[in-house]
């Protein structure tokens, strides 16, 4: 090897110093997503374990009977599960129209100038602390709307008013995400339609909401998965902080998955010394998590499957 | 420039009734015998807001031509050319002076709904935009909007038969349009266009995105298309506009009064062959020779 041949190797080798820096770098990165995933096993994991404890202590015929009353060791999973299912469908009947079209109006009717001044609006009500839509649900959604409107004679608390206040909650989400999904279909798109003779609302049905179906798909399951989640609203507008019967009645008190869990965490309903009361927190922890879970896994396939069509 | 003079409104207005409204039947009687123009352009001016994009354009566009519109990018080519079928109406800043005549009636006159415009000139974009969709609901879209109560898989097959994609795409017709060839998706969408049945069809550049092989199928095509269609074509290539074309609009860009943007002029409109064999313009002759700079 020649002297200069030998001087260009050691120039190309570069700097070890500035290797091992990249070295190190690189394994604080690691650390850093390995404790998110470790983190994320452990709850997943002291759940799980938990739960099973729980089932194990209470027997599994015991989990459908006669409602939820953890006071009393009546662990009626469906009574709370059709409580989450009856606000969540309340919900979104109020928050996929609501949203979808809010998005419509905002990605293909409103001109710049509006939808500058509408999207701040959305941003405000998504900003609501929603213990304030708690308050508001049964102050002032139930009188002039639920039992007005829906039920006659409905308790001062009742899971119309939580699903409906649930419905506001989840609204701007919805609307955001989906009229993301739509202002990125492309412009090049609506001029085909339009070249053709299509009218704006042709245009917007039959070209624009199909090609952004996932994304419109994808903002509804959010929004559901939002709704499943939501505690405060029902908490406060739901009504049951102690038990429930198994019912599906809208217009009386009921108990979601997620209202039972904070009344038996923060010992509303005077459990805090019983074990498999606390110990039905985590289980129900548990259906919670899975139930939001196999939600994303759905709308995951759901996006994959439209794509793959066209 | 003989000024023709402005007919009553008949198909295009808002109120036609659109059952009686058969397509073929809606074009004028007399353009077939006549020598009158399908698109008179009276000293035309385009503005993007305080922008002139472009002035005083004036030519005739005549029936069962082509007619191509050339010059270097940003002249304004594409602005003109989507003034023909009020494409610019969707953009918010544009307006226009002057007057265009479609079979003497005043394309931008206040009771003239654009959708009824755009039923009758077609339009076939720069970049393929084929929707999302099958091959046959591309073909059936613009007729299904429109109403059409005949034999749809008729219609799709004289479509795409007429944009030379037929044997192509005969035995895949459920597929997406999306999954064809950036050759054949053009030709889709000229298929989409002529389904319509319109009376002219507006090309912007159809061939920019095209290999040539592509193109010369799209060039073939328009000689076909020329028997049933008035076309009008944009294109930057100029071997293109004289293969192609019957009429030729040469644009140039000048710096405009403010000195702060260009404006795009007509130099000249002409028979093409005398165009690139006899331009009576310098800056024509410059360009077509390719000493343009
Ligand atoms: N939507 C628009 N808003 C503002 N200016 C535009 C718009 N479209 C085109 N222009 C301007 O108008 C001029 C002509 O553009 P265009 O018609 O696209 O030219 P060409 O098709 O000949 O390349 C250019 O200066 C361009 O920047
Ligand atoms: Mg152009």
């Amino acid at each position: 090897m020649s002297n200069a041949a030998g001087g260009l190797l050691l120039e190309l080798e570069g700097s070890p110093a500035r290797r091992r820096k990249e070295r190190i770098v690189r394994g604080i990165f690691f650390a850093l997503a390995a404790m998110s995933v470790v983190i994320s096993a452990t709850i997943v994991l002291a759940l799980i374990q938990e739960a099973v404890q729980f089932v194990g202590a209470i027997g599994v015929g015991d989990l459908w009977q006669r409602g939820w009353f953890p006071r009393r060791g009546i662990f009626d999973v469906r009574t709370i599960l059709v409580g989450t299912l009856v606000v969540t469908g309340i919900g979104m009947l109020v928050a996929a129209p609501l949203g979808l079209g809010a998005a419509v109006y905002l990605s293909e009717y409103a001109r710049p100038r509006i939808r500058k001044l509408l999207k701040p609006i959305l941003e405000i009500i998504a900003g609501i602390p929603s213990i304030v839509l708690g308050v508001f649900a049964f102050s002032w959604i139930n009188p002039q709307i639920v039992d007005r409107f829906l039920c006659g004679d409905a308790s001062f608390f009742n899971l119309g008013a939580a699903g409906v206040g649930v419905g506001v909650l989840v609204t701007p989400l919805v609307a955001s995400i989906a009229e993301d999904a739509m202002r990125a279909v492309p412009m090049s798109l609506r001029e085909g339609a339009y070249g053709l003779g299509a009218r704006k609302r042709s245009t917007t049905v039959k070209i624009v909401f199909p090609a952004a179906i996932s994304g419109i798909v994808a903002a509804v399951i959010v929004g559901m998965s939002r709704a499943i989640g939501e505690t405060m609203v029902v908490a406060l507008a739901g009504g049951a902080t102690g038990g429930s019967l198994f019912s599906a009645d809208y217009c009386q008190p009921g108990q979601t998955m997620t209202g039972a869990m904070a009344a038996l965490a923060i010992g509303g309903d005077q459990v805090k010394g019983d074990v498999s009361a606390f110990q039905s927190l985590y289980f129900v922890g548990l259906v919670l998590f899975l139930l939001t879970l196999g939600l994303n896994v759905l709308s995951g396939r759901i996006v994959r499957r439209v794509r793959k069509k066209y | 420039m003989k000024r023709v003079q402005a007919k009553p409104l008949g198909t295009l207005s808002r109120r036609t009734n659109r059952a009686t409204d058969e397509k073929v039947e809606s074009r004028p009687q007399e353009q077939k015998t006549s020598e009158e123009a399908v698109f008179d352009v009276q000293d035309l001016s385009v503005f993007y807001g305080d922008f002139r994009a472009v002035r005083n354009v004036t030519l005739a566009v005549s029936q069962r031509n082509i007619t191509a519109l050339i010059g270097p990018s940003g002249c304004g080519k594409t602005t003109v050319l989507r003034c023909f079928n009020r494409m610019n109406d969707l953009v918010d800043t544009a307006r226009i002076e002057g007057n265009i005549l479609y079979h003497g009636v005043d394309l931008y006159e206040s009771r003239v709904d654009p959708v009824e415009v755009r039923r009758r000139v077609g339009m076939v974009f720069q970049k393929p935009n084929p929707f999302p969709k099958s091959i046959y609901d591309n073909v059936s879209f613009g007729p299904k909007i429109a109403g059409f109560k005949g034999s749809m898989d008729d219609l799709v097959e004289e479509a795409l038969t007429k944009a030379a994609l037929w044997d192509e795409v005969k035995s895949r017709l459920k597929e997406s349009g999306m999954s064809l060839s950036g050759g054949q998706q053009q030709r889709l969408c000229i298929a989409r266009a002529i389904a319509v049945q319109p009376d002219v069809i507006l090309m912007d550049e159809p061939c920019s995105a095209l290999d040539p092989i592509a193109t010369g199928h799209i060039e073939d095509l328009m000689q076909d298309l020329k028997n049933d269609y008035t076309i009008i074509i944009v294109t930057h290539n100029m071997q293109q506009a004289a293969r192609v074309s019957d009429m030729t609009a040469f644009f140039t860009a000048e710096v405009n009064e403010k000195q702060d943007r260009r404006t795009g002029v007509l130099v000249e409109f002409d028979h093409t062959e005398r165009m690139f064999t006899n331009p009576s313009d310098e800056r024509t002759e410059n360009y077509v020779t390719g000493r343009f700079g």
